[in-house]
């Protein structure tokens, strides 16, 4: 008896086990590629500053603090989508946010923050995609937080809303924050 | 033959000669030899383009796959060599972008998996036939074979009778 009921239980078993791995990977995002540059230093660059035409801006300017770096364009529908987010995380967590203008036109860009707020202590401009390779941007938005000596410490793929600020950023940066 | 019969074979031959699909993706980049385009595209067309992933960087018509081939272009023209190339693009965007992804710990399951499985199903399948070939058919419990020599003796009791 006792075998027989095994015999059975064995097919079962390995069925729901295949069934539960199954339903988990429906569960993940195949777009979310995980970024080799977690936890290595951001690669130094200089760009054009978005919002000074002329003026070259450096990632030096990064350090001393825990700040959030947001690749976004204003071709992109997502970026509009957590624009309001961004604002408000500038104006009331005290966290440094500077953006990333990437593959977009100035004047465009602009007018985004023109009408939608400007949540940005400062912009980068690269227009040609030509940091945001060495960057491993591959779409927007995407969200860099980047402890106060220039380490990458986490990439959010996609946009952030309350429920993301809360439970994926905040401990990242509450983390990293000097303490004192 | 009808021209409809004629569909089949011509989207077939269309679809075998897939390869000069890439041809408008690349009609930018000039080269030198026909050796150098051909290892442009077979550089690019080992990797992946992490925006429609299922297109290869050759292949893709996404921005980005532009952007990311005048890069490979670049350094190829750089003299910088397809080991070099690979491991820039592996150091920004990640194992990902190898269509053929290296073996190391965190593959091993995808490598050899599919290898496990069979030997497990394998070492299954064995057993059940060597069972299957060392058992009888089937096999009764004390009670149903009396009962069986029972009943056989009772019909053959009753043919007996018959005659």
């Amino acid at each position: 008896m006792a075998a027989s009921t095994t015999r059975y239980l064995v097919p079962l078993g390995a069925f729901l086990a295949l069934a539960a791995l199954l339903f988990y990977g429906l569960g993940l995002d195949p777009s979310k590629v995980p970024s080799p540059l977690v936890d290595k230093p951001l690669p130094a660059f200089q760009l054009e500053s978005l919002k000074d035409p002329g003026k070259l801006i450096s990632s030096d300017a990064l350090k001393g603090k825990v700040s959030l770096v947001n690749v976004w364009a204003s071709w992109c529908p997502s970026c509009r989508q957590e624009h309001a987010k961004l604002v408000r995380v500038a104006r009331e967590s005290g966290v440094k946010v500077v953006g990333f203008n990437w593959k977009d036109e100035r004047s465009a860009a602009l007018e985004m923050l023109h009408r939608f707020g400007d949540p940005y202590a400062m912009v980068f401009y690269d227009h040609t995609n030509k940091v945001g390779i060495d960057l491993g941007v591959y779409g927007a938005p995407e969200t860099f937080i980047v402890d106060p000596n220039g380490i990458i410490r986490h990439k959010r793929i996609g946009p952030i809303n309350d429920k993301v600020w809360q439970d994926e950023m905040l401990p990242v940066i509450k983390k990293y924050t000097p303490k004192g | 033959m009808s021209p409809r019969s004629l569909l089949a074979p011509a989207l077939l031959a269309a679809l075998l000669a897939g390869g000069s699909v890439n041809a408008f993706t690349l009609q930018e980049f000039s080269f030198d030899t026909p050796a150098h385009e051909q290892a442009f595209r077979d550089l690019t067309g080992k990797l992946r383009c992490l925006v429609c992933q299922n297109e290869s960087l050759a292949a893709s018509q996404s921005d980005l796959a532009q952007d990311l081939r005048r890069e490979v272009y670049a350094m190829m023209r750089a003299g910088k060599s397809q080991d070099e190339i690979t491991r820039f693009l592996v150091d920004r965007y990640g194992d990902f972008v190898l269509y053929q992804p290296p073996v190391k710990p965190s593959t091993y399951l995808l490598w050899f998996g599919p290898f496990i499985l069979i030997g497990v199903g394998a070492v299954f399948l064995l057993r059940t036939l060597r069972r299957r070939g060392s058992e009888p058919e089937q096999t009764l419990s004390p009670d149903d074979q009396t009962r069986i020599e029972q009943i056989l003796a009772a019909a053959e009791a009753s043919k007996e009778t018959a005659k």
